[in-house]
C-alpha cells in the first residue's frame, strides 16, 4: 500500500468512527446539560465543595466560578511542583524552579499543556497523577461548561441566567470525560501503553549505552490527554513515545479521541438550541476546514522534493516510522485545529509550508472543531461576526438563532477576536526584539523566528504543541508563555460569558423568509471564508516572515 | 331590509377629497424630484463639496470616524517623515495618496450632506421671520415676531398670512397653501375639530380666516426639524452604524497590531521598514473603503427618503423599517381606491338591466360624490349609456346627494328617480305606497356577503313606486397590490389590513387583495393590542395613521409613519412623517430601510475582500529582497517594490471615489428571500471585492511603470 493511499484510508476511516459516534454521544451530552437530577456521586462532590448546584447564576456569577475555580487550579499545582522533592512518589525528582512551576501550573489549567519541561525527567506520579492528571479532567470540564453557557445564551430568552457552573463542571466531569476516558484507557493498556507506578529502570540501549525510563499511570492520562484536548504528553516525546501511544491502532485512536467530543458539541449545540440543522451547519464548517488543513499538509508533506524524501515516501524527518508521513499529517492537523498540542511527530521537521498550516491552524482561534468547549465558543464567536456581516447583506439587523446582533454583541465578539493576536503578536515581537530571547532559537533565519512564532501561537491559543527547537526553559519563555496562556484562556472566557449573558436576556426574534438561513451551505461557506480572512489575515506579514519564507524558498 | 353598513353615505359624504381641487390619488410621482436634483449622483458635486471636504480634516471631526482618523494620523506621520528624506520621491508620492485617501472619505459625507443642503434651502426660505398676530385675552390682537411665541398663544391668521408656527386651528376654516414643505402646489383644507385641525408654521393661508392654538416652541417646530433632518445636522449615528463601527475599529486594532508588530520580525530577517512603508500597509489593510463611506451612506439613506417626500425623525426610525416583519395597512386609501365605486346593476325580477343602468344614471347625474360618480361612468362603460347633463332634460329637478337624504336623483314631470342607502330608499318607496321587490333583500345581503356596498335604484312614475334593481358598490382593489404583497411575503413581512368593515367584507377585500391577514371593525385599542401581540412576538411592526386616535398605535408601532394631512397628535407620535399623506409609501419605506443595511453590509464585505490582494502586492515588495522565495507571491508580476505599494495605496484611495456613486445611490435592492439576495451579494461584493483590486492594483502599476525614472 502507498503511503499516500494509507494516510487516505486512515482519514476514511477516522471520520466513519467520528460519523458513529456525533448523535450519540451529542444527544448524550446536550442531556446531560439540561438534565435536572443529580446522581449521588455529584451530590457528594456538591456538599463537599458547598455548591448548590441547583441555583440559577447570572453571567457575572457564572465566570467569578470559572475564575475561583481555575485560580485555585493554578495555586494548587504550583505549590505541588514547588514540593515535590518532599512528596512521596518523587522518583527522586526535585522541586520544580519558580518561573517553570508557573508556567506548568498556568499550562494545565487553561487546558494547553504547553510543556518547557520532559516528564520522565522532572515530574513523579504524585505530581503527574494527582496534579496534571487532574487539570486534565477538570480544565476540559471548564472549557464545555463555558460552551454550555454561550449555547444557554442562544437557547434561552429574556433571563439573565445561563445555569450553574458548579454543576455544568461536576457533569461534565462525571458523567462525559471519566466515562469516556476510562473505556479509552482500557483499550490503550489492552494496546500495550503503560500503567503502573513503577520506579526508574535503567536499560541498556541497542547501540551500546544505556537509557532510564520510568513507569506511571500513563495510559489513563493518555486518555484524558486526548479526549479533553489537553496534549500534554507524560513523556516528552508525547505521542510519539511508545509507551504512550503504541500501535498505528492507537493512533488512529487518539485522533478519534482529540476530535470526538469537540465535533459531538455541535450536535449537542443544535438539540439545546431546538435545531439540529444549525449543529450541523456549525460542524460542517468545522470539517470543511479540517479536510482542507489535512489535504494541504498531506500534500506539503507527500509532495516535497529531493531524492531522499522521494526515497522515503515523503518528508519523513522527525516523523515516526510508525505511523508515517499521513497518519502525522493527520495528528498534526487534528492536534492544532483542536487545542490538543499533542504530538507524533516534530512540526519543527515538517516542511517549511506544512509548518505553516499547523501555525495557522491555531491561528485560526482553534475552532475547527476546537478544544472542547472553547472550539464551540469560538466558532459560535465567528459565526456571529459573519451573520453581523452577511446579515446586513440580506437587509436587516442581523440576527443569529433569533438573537440580535447589536453592538453590545459585535463590541464582545470582536473584543474576543482580538485577544489572542494580540498575545501572540505582542510577546512575538517582544522577543524577537530584546536581545536575550532569540538566544533560544536552535535554528537561524525564517525557521529561527517560526520557533518563536509557534510558541506564543500555542501558548495564546492554548494549544501546548511545541515546534520543537525552542529553548523555552528560560525565565522570559516561562513567565511570557505562562501570562500568554492565562490571558488567552481567561480573558476571552469573559467575553463569551458577557455575551451569553447579553443573549439570553434577549426577547427572541421570529425566522421569516427575510432572515439569513443560518443552517444553509451558502452560510457554511461564507463563514468558512470570513474566518480565513479575518483571522487569519492579521497574521499573513508574520507568516510570510517565517513559514512562507521557508516553505516558498 | 336592511344592509350592514347603514352609514355607509356618511363616510361617502366625509369622503371630501383633502386637496381643492380635488387632485385624485396621489400617485408615485414626488414633487421633491423637482426641487431637489435627486436620484442621479451628478460628478459636478464632487467638486463643488470639495471646500467642505478640507473643512472635514479638523482632528476633532475624524475622530468619529477611527478608520478614516488612523490614515489621518497616518498621513501626518508620513508626511513628517518624508521632510526628513526630501529627495525621496516615493515617501512623498505615499504621504499625498494617503492624503487623498482622507479627502476622498470627506469629500464622500460632504456630497451626501450637499444633496440636503439645496432643500434646508428652500425650506429657510419659508421660515422666513413671521409676525404674528397675537390674540389677548380681551379679543385684541398684537403683533409679535413669530419666534417670540409660546406654546398656547392664540393667533390668527387671514388670506395671504403666513401662518407663524405649529399648531391646531381651533376656529374656523381655509384653505391653506403647503407647497413650501410638501412640493405640493394644491392647497389644502384645514378646519378646526376633527382630523384636519393641523397647521405647520411656514405654510400659507389663501382664504378664509382662522384662529390657530400653537402647540410647539419656535426652533422646534416641524420645519427646523425638517431643515436638521435634511442638513444631517440632526443626525445621529443608527443601532446597525453604531456596531459596524466597532467591528470596524476591532479589525483596525487587529491590523495596528499586525503592523506595529511587524519591525522587529523584519530586523530579524535583516530587512529595515521605514514609517513609510509601515502606514501604507495599514492603511491598505484597514478597512478604509466602507470606513470613509460610512456616514455617506447613512446620510443619503435619510436623503432618499426626503426625496420621497418622506420625513424620518431619526434614523433608527430608518433602520427598523428594514427589520419590519408585520405591516399593518389601512384598507382605504393604501389598499383599495379611497372610494367605492359601481361595480355591476342587478335588477330585481321583472326589470331588465338596461333599465336599472338608465334609472342608475339619471338618478346618479346629481351626486358629487365619486360614488356617484362612478354609477355614472359603469353607465357609460358597459352599458353604452352616454352621459347625460343636467341642462339636456327640461324640467328636471336634481336632487343632490346629502348625508341627511342619503339619497340622490332627479324628478322629470311625474318621473321620479332615486338611488342611495338601502333604508332611505326604501322608506322613499314605502312613503309612496310602493313596493320593495322580494328579491332585492337577497340580492343585497348577496353583495354585502361578496364586501360590496348595495345602492337601491327606485323609480315612480305612472305604475306606482317601486324598486328597480340594486348598484353594487364594490371596493376597487389598487392596481398591482397582490404582486405587492407577494413580493412582501417572500421578503418575509406579513401584511395585515386594518379596515372598519365588518369580517365579511374585510374578509372578501384582504383575499382579493392577497394580505396575509386582516382586522376587520377595528377600533384604535384593537389596533393597539394587534402591535402589543405582534411585537410581544419579537416582530417589528409598521403602521401609517393620521387621527388622532391613531396616535397611541403610532407611538407603540417601531415604525410609525404619519400623514401630514394627519392631527399634530399623530405626527407627534409617528417617527416618520409622509408628506404626501399617501398610505402605500410605507411599502418604499422598508424597502429604502433595507437598501441601506444591504449598502453597509456589501461595501463591508468588498472592503475586506480587498485586503486578500493588497497582501499579494505589498508582502513580497517588502521582503522578497531578504527571502527572494516570497517572490513567488508577486502573482500580479507587478514591476517593483515601490511601485506594488504605490499602487495599493493609490487603489485604495480610488475605490473610494469609485464607490461614492453606489454609497449615495443605494445598492440595487430587490424584493428576494434572504438566501437569494446573500448569494447575490456575496457574489458581486464578496467575490468582486476578492478580484477588482487584482486587476486594479495590476493597471495601476502599468501606468506607474510607465512614468520615467520609476519602473
Amino acid at each position: 500500500m502507498s503511503p499516500v493511499l494509507a494516510g487516505v484510508l486512515q482519514l476514511l476511516a477516522l471520520m466513519g468512527a467520528l460519523a458513529l459516534a456525533y448523535v450519540p454521544l451529542g444527544t448524550y451530552m446536550a442531556r446531560v446539560y439540561s438534565s435536572d437530577k443529580h446522581l449521588r456521586v455529584e451530590r457528594w462532590i456538591y456538599k463537599g465543595i458547598g455548591a448548590n448546584p441547583d441555583t440559577e447564576m447570572r453571567w457575572t456569577a457564572y465566570l467569578r466560578g470559572v475564575l475561583a475555580f481555575s485560580a485555585a487550579g493554578v495555586l494548587f499545582l504550583y505549590l505541588l511542583q514547588r514540593m515535590q522533592g518532599g512528596l512521596p512518589g518523587s522518583l527522586g525528582f526535585s522541586s520544580i524552579e519558580p518561573a517553570q512551576a508557573f508556567d506548568t501550573a498556568a499550562s494545565f489549567v487553561t487546558n494547553t499543556n504547553w510543556q518547557s519541561y520532559a516528564g520522565e525527567q522532572a515530574m513523579g506520579h504524585a505530581v503527574q497523577t494527582a496534579g496534571l492528571a487532574v487539570q486534565n479532567f477538570v480544565s476540559a470540564a471548564v472549557g464545555i461548561a463555558v460552551a454550555v453557557a454561550l449555547v444557554r445564551g442562544f437557547a434561552r430568552s429574556r433571563t439573565g441566567e445561563l445555569g450553574n457552573f458548579w454543576a455544568d463542571l461536576v457533569r461534565g466531569t462525571v458523567r462525559v470525560l471519566v466515562p469516556i476516558a476510562a473505556v479509552a484507557a482500557v483499550v490503550l493498556v489492552a494496546c500495550g501503553a503503560l500503567q503502573n507506578f513503577s520506579g526508574i529502570h535503567e536499560v541498556g540501549q541497542f547501540m551500546g549505552g544505556s537509557q532510564q525510563w520510568n513507569g506511571g499511570a500513563v495510559a489513563s492520562q493518555e486518555a484524558i490527554k486526548e479526549l479533553g484536548t489537553n496534549g500534554g504528553g507524560y513523556f516528552n516525546a508525547n505521542s510519539a513515545h511508545p509507551f504512550e501511544n503504541p500501535t498505528p491502532f492507537t493512533n488512529l485512536f487518539e485522533f478519534f479521541l482529540i476530535l470526538v467530543i469537540p465535533l459531538a458539541l455541535t450536535r449537542a449545540f443544535g438539540v439545546m438550541v431546538g435545531s439540529v440543522k444549525q449543529g450541523y451547519a456549525i460542524l460542517a464548517t468545522m470539517v470543511t476546514i479540517w479536510v482542507g488543513f489535512v489535504a494541504l499538509l498531506m500534500w506539503t508533506e507527500f509532495a516535497h522534493h529531493g531524492p531522499a524524501l522521494q526515497a522515503a515516501g515523503g518528508a519523513m524527518e522527525g516523523k515516526e516510522t510508525r505511523f508515517g508521513v499521513g497518519a502525522s499529517a493527520l495528528f498534526g492537523v487534528s492536534t492544532t485545529l483542536t487545542s490538543t498540542g499533542a504530538v507524533d511527530s516534530f512540526h519543527s521537521s515538517f516542511t517549511g509550508l506544512g509548518g505553516g498550516i499547523t501555525m495557522l491552524g491555531m491561528m485560526l482561534g482553534e475552532i475547527a472543531p476546537g478544544g472542547v468547549g472553547s472550539g464551540l465558543y469560538g466558532m459560535l464567536i465567528m459565526a456571529i461576526i459573519a451573520v453581523f456581516i452577511a446579515g446586513l447583506m440580506v437587509g436587516r439587523t442581523p440576527e443569529y438563532l433569533g438573537k440580535k446582533i447589536g453592538s453590545r454583541e459585535i463590541k464582545l465578539a470582536a473584543c474576543y477576536i482580538l485577544v489572542t493576536p494580540a498575545l501572540v503578536l505582542i510577546f512575538t515581537a517582544a522577543s524577537m526584539a530584546l536581545p536575550t530571547p532569540p538566544h533560544s532559537m536552535l535554528n537561524s533565519g525564517a525557521h529561527g523566528f517560526s520557533e518563536v512564532l509557534y510558541a506564543f501561537t500555542s501558548a495564546s491559543n492554548n494549544n501546548g504543541s511545541a515546534f520543537a527547537g525552542l529553548n523555552a526553559n528560560t525565565d522570559w519563555y516561562n513567565t511570557t508563555t505562562g501570562l500568554a496562556m492565562l490571558l488567552g484562556r481567561f480573558v476571552p472566557m469573559v467575553f463569551v460569558l458577557a455575551l451569553a449573558g447579553s443573549l439570553a436576556g434577549q426577547r427572541p426574534v421570529p425566522a421569516t423568509a427575510g432572515t439569513l438561513r443560518t443552517e444553509k451551505p451558502l452560510f457554511t461557506g461564507l463563514l468558512v471564508g470570513a474566518i480565513l480572512i479575518i483571522t487569519g489575515l492579521t497574521y499573513f506579514p508574520a507568516l510570510a516572515l517565517g513559514p512562507l519564507a521557508e516553505g516558498l524558498a | 331590509m336592511t344592509t350592514r353598513r347603514e352609514n355607509h353615505e356618511g363616510s361617502m359624504s366625509t369622503a371630501t377629497p383633502t386637496r381643492v381641487p380635488h387632485s385624485g390619488v396621489p400617485t408615485g410621482h414626488t414633487p421633491a424630484e423637482d426641487r431637489v436634483g435627486a436620484g442621479l449622483f451628478d460628478p459636478g458635486q464632487l467638486l463643488r463639496s470639495l471646500p467642505d471636504a478640507f473643512r472635514k480634516l479638523d482632528p476633532r471631526v475624524m475622530v468619529k470616524s477611527p478608520v478614516m482618523f488612523v490614515v489621518l494620523v497616518g498621513s501626518v506621520l508620513t508626511t513628517a517623515f518624508s521632510f526628513t528624506d526630501p529627495g525621496d520621491w516615493f515617501g512623498w508620492a505615499i504621504s499625498a495618496w494617503l492624503w487623498l485617501t482622507v479627502i476622498f472619505a470627506n469629500l464622500a459625507e460632504a456630497v451626501a450632506e450637499g444633496r440636503g443642503k439645496a432643500q434646508a434651502d428652500t425650506l429657510r426660505k419659508a421660515k422666513t421671520d413671521t409676525v404674528a398676530r397675537r390674540l389677548l385675552a380681551g379679543g385684541a390682537e398684537e403683533r409679535v415676531p413669530g419666534t417670540r411665541l409660546t406654546i398656547g398663544d392664540l393667533v390668527v391668521c387671514e388670506a395671504g398670512d403666513v401662518i407663524p408656527g405649529d399648531g391646531d386651528v381651533v376656529e374656523g376654516v381655509a384653505s391653506v397653501d403647503e407647497s413650501a414643505i410638501t412640493g405640493e402646489s394644491a392647497p389644502v383644507i384645514r378646519e378646526s375639530g376633527g382630523d384636519r385641525s393641523a397647521v405647520t408654521g411656514g405654510t400659507k393661508v389663501l382664504s378664509d380666516r382662522i384662529v390657530i392654538r400653537i402647540t410647539t416652541k419656535p426652533g422646534e417646530t416641524f420645519i427646523d426639524r425638517m431643515i436638521n433632518l435634511v442638513e444631517g445636522a440632526a443626525r445621529q449615528k443608527t443601532p446597525n452604524e453604531i456596531a459596524l463601527n466597532i467591528l470596524l475599529a476591532s479589525l483596525t486594532i487587529a491590523f495596528l497590531l499586525a503592523c506595529a508588530t511587524l519591525p522587529p520580525f523584519a530586523d530579524y530577517a535583516g530587512t529595515r521598514l521605514t514609517m513609510v512603508v509601515l502606514v501604507a500597509l495599514l492603511v491598505c489593510l484597514i478597512p478604509t473603503t466602507i470606513g470613509a463611506l460610512l456616514s455617506a451612506i447613512g446620510i443619503a439613506g435619510m436623503d432618499r427618503l426626503v426625496q420621497r417626500n418622506v420625513l424620518a425623525m431619526s434614523g433608527r426610525a430608518v433602520e427598523a423599517a428594514g427589520d419590519v416583519s408585520t405591516l399593518l395597512l389601512d384598507k382605504t386609501g393604501t389598499i383599495t381606491l379611497g372610494n367605492r365605486q359601481a361595480a355591476e346593476f342587478v335588477p330585481v325580477r321583472g326589470t331588465t338591466e338596461a333599465e336599472v343602468a338608465d334609472a342608475a344614471q339619471l338618478s346618479s347625474l346629481a351626486d358629487e360624490t365619486p360614488e356617484g360618480r362612478s354609477v355614472v361612468v359603469l353607465a357609460k362603460e358597459a352599458y353604452g349609456l352616454r352621459e347625460r347633463h343636467q341642462g339636456e332634460l327640461v324640467g328636471a329637478e336634481w336632487i343632490g346627494f346629502t348625508a341627511q337624504t342619503r339619497m340622490s336623483g332627479v324628478d322629470v314631470g311625474e318621473r321620479k328617480i332615486r338611488k342611495g342607502a338601502a333604508g332611505s330608499v326604501i322608506a322613499w318607496v314605502r312613503e309612496r305606497g310602493g313596493t320593495v321587490a322580494e328579491d332585492a333583500d337577497g340580492i343585497a345581503h348577496r353583495i354585502s356577503e361578496a364586501g360590496g356596498t348595495p345602492l337601491l335604484v327606485a323609480v315612480q312614475d305612472g305604475k306606482g313606486a317601486r324598486v328597480l334593481g340594486v348598484i353594487h358598490l364594490k371596493d376597487v382593489v389598487k392596481e398591482g397590490m397582490r404582486e405587492r404583497f407577494d413580493e412582501l411575503r417572500r421578503m418575509g413581512i406579513k401584511t395585515v389590513m386594518i379596515t372598519g368593515d365588518n369580517p365579511l367584507t374585510a374578509k372578501a377585500i384582504a383575499e382579493e387583495a392577497g394580505v396575509d391577514d386582516f382586522l376587520a371593525e377595528a377600533t384604535p385599542e384593537d389596533k393597539m393590542a394587534l402591535i402589543k401581540r405582534e411585537q410581544a412576538g419579537g416582530k417589528l411592526v409598521a403602521m401609517t395613521g393620521d387621527g388622532t386616535n391613531d396616535a397611541p398605535a403610532l407611538a407603540q408601532a417601531d415604525v410609525g409613519v404619519a400623514m401630514n394631512t394627519g392631527t399634530s397628535a399623530a405626527k407627534e407620535a409617528g417617527n416618520m412623517v409622509d408628506l404626501d399623506s399617501n398610505p402605500t409609501k410605507l411599502i418604499e419605506i422598508v424597502e429604502i430601510g433595507k437598501q441601506l443595511l444591504i449598502t453597509r453590509g456589501a461595501l463591508t464585505t468588498f472592503s475586506i475582500a480587498n485586503d486578500v490582494a493588497k497582501y499579494f502586492a505589498i508582502i513580497p515588495a517588502l521582503f522578497a529582497a531578504v527571502y527572494p522565495g516570497l517572490d513567488k507571491l508577486n502573482i500580479m508580476q507587478l514591476s517593483s517594490p515601490d511601485s506594488a505599494i504605490l499602487s495599493a495605496v493609490i487603489f485604495n484611495a480610488l475605490i473610494i471615489i469609485a464607490l461614492v456613486p453606489l454609497a449615495l445611490r443605494g445598492v440595487r435592492y430587490r424584493p428576494l428571500s434572504a438566501d437569494r439576495m446573500l448569494r447575490r451579494n456575496l457574489g458581486i461584493y464578496g467575490l468582486g471585492g476578492l478580484i477588482a483590486p487584482f486587476i486594479g492594483i495590476k493597471i495601476i502599476d502599468l501606468l506607474i511603470s510607465l512614468i520615467p525614472g520609476i519602473g
